[in-house]
């Protein structure tokens, strides 16, 4: 049975790979989730309706379809590729980078929902006391809002980081599967399928992915336990 | 001294209020319904008139003719409601600081030890608002109120949502405020026996509308017939 748990180095910078590009993706996305979650919470306007569907757009939409988009309009040749390379020096195609793009809107529609459904539980009276003592919106927002609304934004977060560690297909649309630059566990575990006497290595990619998995769960368990209960005063 | 002159429609209901308060307690008392809340919320900035204008001693809070409405966090009032709203995330403590936070004021130890000891408060810091009796949150959202040093304290029917018993412990600590403490009060109610151990000017209001304004004469039919 030693095999199941002889990792290979090549494996290694798979599994590593995998939770930079999820962790990064999650973290970048985090402010545009709690915003667009904010918005479609509280805010009347115009369009409203249409950044709701593109917001979800990429949970119903054939993975290799976004991918082919990210490609189209993030690519070197791209209009925002190309400006963003010509301006900024980034670039995403064929890089982790461009991974880590692919999965934080992979992974947007899971994060932003618990956010929004956490943001609309909460009491709006309790902002209007914080104006009365002197809050102004910013400050309600930080002081109120954000905290009564922590619980949903661990389960977020969490949600997203899990999606974003097993996002496959519009990655490998976007930026291939690059060992060590773009070829994450998914893509590992994807090649080792369609090469002869892998299997046990494809085996063992698995096993992580589902350790990784299910401690993710736990954590966000318990951190959203620990999180309701501060807010309540336990 | 405060003027309030203002119009709003407001839940099909026409709000037309005028009155004045000068210093001390004036009482807004009308029956559940009448307007009073949605009067004391454009008072504090929380709801906007449709027309008209509400002034604090020389300072316009509200001019429709002129565009003129600071926004709630810019107003200095102590607003006290009906039910807390307490920060549930905060220690009593916190929630009381919160004011002097928000505002910028330098720590005051001396008013904060007063405060806290005018509403009896020392017992409750370390707790959460979730722990708390009725009445206690009540003390503690006035302590709170005044903590951010207001203007104009409003005290929104802060004793409806309690039992008759926790009504008797509050008053006595509403009417050491009154006399202690220099700020000015609107106190909202539609009970007159309350009233009558608080305020001393009372503004009658009847759908949305000021019917009289007078001394505490005004309520006398009520005390008669009173059952509080």
């Amino acid at each position: 049975m030693n095999w199941l748990f002889e990792i290979t180095p090549d494996e290694w910078v798979a599994i590593r790979l995998s939770l930079r590009i999820a962790a990064v993706a999650t973290v970048i996305a985090l402010p545009f989730g709690i915003g667009v979650a904010w918005l479609l919470a509280r805010k009347k306007f115009h369009g409203r309706a249409l950044l709701d569907a593109l917001t979800f757009l990429p949970l119903v939409l054939p993975p290799v379809v976004t991918g082919y988009l990210l490609l189209i309009m993030f690519g070197r040749k791209g209009l925002i590729g190309a400006f963003l390379a010509d301006n900024f020096g980034i670039v995403f195609s064929f890089r982790w980078t461009g991974a880590a793009l692919a999965c934080g809107i992979m992974a947007f529609p899971l994060l932003v929902r618990p956010i929004r459904l956490s943001f609309e539980a909460i009491d709006k009276r309790l902002e209007d006391a914080s104006a009365t003592l002197g809050a102004p919106p910013l400050w309600q927002f930080i002081t109120v809002t954000l905290p009564l609304a922590l619980p949903g934004v661990i389960a977020g977060m969490v949600l997203s980081f899990a999606k974003a560690l097993g996002e496959f297909g519009a990655t490998i649309t976007f930026v291939s599967n690059i060992p060590g630059e773009t070829q994450t566990i998914a893509a590992a575990i994807y090649t080792y399928t369609q090469i002869p006497n892998a299997d046990t290595a494809a085996l063992r990619l698995v096993i992580v992915s589902v350790v990784i998995a299910v401690a993710a769960l736990i954590a966000s368990e318990w951190l959203a336990r620990r999180a309701q209960a501060r807010l309540h005063g336990e | 001294m405060l003027t309030v002159n203002v119009q709003k429609m407001f839940g099909g209901v026409t709000i037309e209020a005028a009155f004045e308060s000068a210093v001390g307690v004036t009482a807004l008392y009308g029956p559940s319904g009448a307007g009073k809340t949605s009067i004391v919320s454009m008072i504090a900035g929380l709801l906007k008139p449709d027309r008209g204008r509400i002034d604090l001693d020389d300072t316009t809070l509200f001019d429709s003719e002129h565009g003129i409405h600071i926004p709630a966090y810019r107003r200095r009032m102590g607003y006290v409601f009906q039910e807390g709203r307490l920060f549930p995330h905060m220690s009593v403590a916190q929630n009381l600081d919160y004011g002097r936070w928000m505002n910028r004021l330098p720590r005051d130890t001396t008013e904060s030890d007063r405060v806290i000891a005018l509403l009896d408060l020392a017992p409750l810091l370390t707790r959460r608002p979730r722990n708390l009796s009725g009445g206690e949150r009540q003390r503690v959202a006035i302590g709170r109120a005044l903590l951010a040093k207001p203007r104009l304290l409003l005290l929104d029917e802060p004793l409806a949502s309690l039992d008759r018993s926790r009504k008797q412990e509050i008053l006595p600590y509403l009417a050491r405020l009154r006399d202690e403490s220099k700020v000015p009060m609107i106190y909202v109610s539609h009970q007159a026996g309350e009233i009558v151990k608080i305020a001393s000017q009372v503004v009658r209001i009847e759908d949305g509308r000021v019917v009289e304004t007078g001394g505490l004469d005004l309520l006398d039919a009520e005390r008669r017939s009173m059952v509080f």
